[in-house]
């Protein structure tokens, strides 16, 4: 039966979508090519902002920092959730119990629920030069020479964050990893028992075979969600000291709040955009493509 | 996209209780998983104690000793100093309210996609994909100067639409391929019983679809509660604010000495953990499917 007139279930939602996000996003497209202080009139200037952007050393230091936030973000809890997602499913739940597998995942996850304010009280605290606990710690073991201003020196900065950000992100993979592996017939597993292989032989042959529509879901996710990240950056370092954990969208946020140069944000902003929507249609490309084979 | 709930495996992987006892690896194996749980873990537990540790407590035995007394005046200093009642009502009416209508306009947007199968409507779905993917920074700036036209910046009706929208581009996503799957047959009774279209919505789709529509409200709600970027433009005035921008803001605040940072880490990190505890089991089944397209 053709059902028909159904559309006027989406006029609330196309609306609301174009107030909320069509035409801003058309906005800053549009300020994007002009001088804009965010009061008075735009000027058009072309592509000044982009050849600017382009030339402008923080930019590029911020995207490389994005690198390597994705790194942290998107590839080692990836790769680390998967082995312990494996762990946990295939040898802690059947060597112990379900219980116990259970409890490694909520415990695993539980950073990934807190909100990203609270994460940066918790680890400005913990990293805090003065009263923070980590030189506590080291001092007491006798390593106080190892003891730093973490999140204060531009050499140590990033690398603080990145573990920071690998502790939120744990989680996420384990939970998505270990609810791939329910779909996965007991029986293969059993079978590669008896045909004598080890736990890392089918742990490559058959967890990672099985389980790649998950892996690509969680890598994407994760890379744009790095891509993406603010919140983090802004409460633990502030994109400093002296830029070196700068971010795009750090980047952008200064631009537009604090230095009042509205379509230098936007080319940015813009940016940053078009580089996420281009990577979400790589990736979907090669999910479909690996999902064809399979 | 399926939306079945995790399966816990049954009792028969389990392995006889003999061979249980065979292998002494096997602990070996946990007591490293433990201490990987413990690094996860220690930063909350860290702060938990110190966040009811007296100022002079902390001085004399460091952040590693347990508190030789409770001591709550950290956390009530805190408290009364944010006034921090408000800022929970602030985020709890607001996280509310964008999942409930959050919900309801990701029904609406679903029913015409998902079962109506208006024209156009791959195109639409592309719509909600790439809304999802987009950063907040590319909408913030016009957001915020739209939203002072309107007299509406500085206010939680303003957050309330925007993430309304945000959310329900995911809701309408996630739904869709759910109502794609949707029985026939149940649409067909009840247009034989007469029924219209909003009426087969509120009276057969909803209903049957409500376990997702579950799912749907707790992401919402977390999600909102959590959001700190659109909240720190929008929410200026310490009324307005919610939990995470009144925490945000006044980190590196210097009238913060070392407990009362940590009480004020333990209060923020509370919410939290009650609504994971309550929508633990929501919540695990939700992040699955997501996944599964």
């Amino acid at each position: 039966m053709r059902r028909r007139g159904y559309w006027v279930f989406l006029i609330p939602g196309v609306l609301l979508s174009i107030l909320v996000i069509v035409v801003p996003l058309v906005m800053t497209v549009y300020t994007s090519f002009t001088k804009w202080n965010g009061v008075g009139d735009q000027r058009w200037i072309g592509f000044d902002n982009y050849t600017r952007l382009f030339e402008d050393s923080l930019f590029w230091s911020s995207f490389g920092n994005i690198v390597l936030l994705i790194l942290a973000m998107a590839v080692v809890p990836t790769l680390l959730g998967l082995f312990l997602a494996a762990v946990l499913f295939d040898y802690v739940a059947k060597k112990f119990s379900n219980r116990w597998a259970s409890l490694f995942r909520s415990g695993f996850y539980l950073p990934q629920v807190i909100p990203v304010a609270v994460t940066g009280i918790v680890w400005g605290w913990i990293l805090h030069p003065e009263y923070g606990a980590l030189n506590k710690i080291l001092d007491t073991i006798g390593l106080g020479s190892l003891a730093h201003n973490w999140l204060g020196e531009p050499g140590s900065a990033l690398y603080s964050v990145m573990g920071i950000m690998i502790w939120v992100q744990l989680g996420y993979p384990i939970v998505m990893f270990m609810a791939g592996l329910q779909r996965v017939d007991p029986e293969l597993y059993e079978a590669a028992d008896l045909d004598g292989a080890t736990w890392w032989q089918r742990f490559r042959k058959i967890t990672v075979y099985l389980i790649r529509p998950e892996f690509y879901v969680v890598l994407v996710t994760t890379t744009i969600s790095a891509l993406k990240i603010f919140g983090p950056i802004f409460v633990l370092t502030g994109g400093g000291p002296s830029n070196a954990t700068l971010v795009p969208s750090y980047f952008a946020y200064k631009n537009f709040f604090e230095k009042a140069q509205v379509g230098y944000g936007s080319a940015i902003s813009t940016v940053l955009t078009v580089l996420i929507i281009a990577l979400s249609i790589v990736f979907l490309r090669l999910q479909n493509r690996a999902e064809r084979k399979a | 996209m399926t939306l079945t709930a995790n399966r816990t495996p049954t009792a028969k992987t389990e392995p006889p209780k003999a061979e249980k006892r065979a292998n002494p690896v096997r602990f070996v194996i946990l007591a490293a998983l433990l201490a990987l749980l413990l690094i996860v873990i220690a930063p909350l537990l860290i702060i938990t104690i110190n966040a009811v540790k007296s100022p002079a407590d902390y001085a004399g035995g460091g952040p590693l000793s347990l508190p030789s007394s409770l001591y709550w005046d950290g956390i009530v200093d805190f408290w009364n100093r944010v006034d921090f009642g408000m800022k929970l009502w602030n985020s709890f009416i607001t996280s509310f309210t964008v999942a409930v209508l959050g919900v309801l306009l990701s029904i609406l947007n679903a029913y015409a996609l998902g079962i109506g199968k208006v024209k156009g409507r791959v195109w639409f779905l592309v719509f909600f994909l790439v809304a999802n993917l987009l950063p907040q920074e590319v909408l913030v700036y016009p957001l915020y100067f739209l939203s002072k036209e309107a007299g509406l910046y500085d206010s939680l009706i303003s957050i309330v639409i925007i993430f309304t929208v945000i959310q329900a581009a995911f809701g309408t996503y996630l739904l869709t391929s759910v109502y794609q799957e949707f029985p026939t047959e149940l649409l067909d009774a009840a247009d034989v019983d007469g029924a219209g279209k909003l009426r087969t919505l509120w009276s057969v789709v909803v209903p049957v679809s409500r376990p997702t529509l579950g799912v749907l409200f707790t992401f919402f709600f977390i999600w909102t509660w959590n959001e700190f970027f659109l909240p720190l433009v929008f929410l200026v005035s310490n009324d307005n604010q919610t939990v995470p921008v009144a925490l945000g803001v006044l980190q590196g605040d210097r009238l913060m000495d070392a407990t009362m940072t940590s009480a004020s880490g333990l209060i923020g990190i509370l919410p939290a953990m009650i609504f994971f505890l309550v929508f633990q089991r929501t919540l695990t089944r939700g992040i699955t499917a997501g996944a599964i397209k």
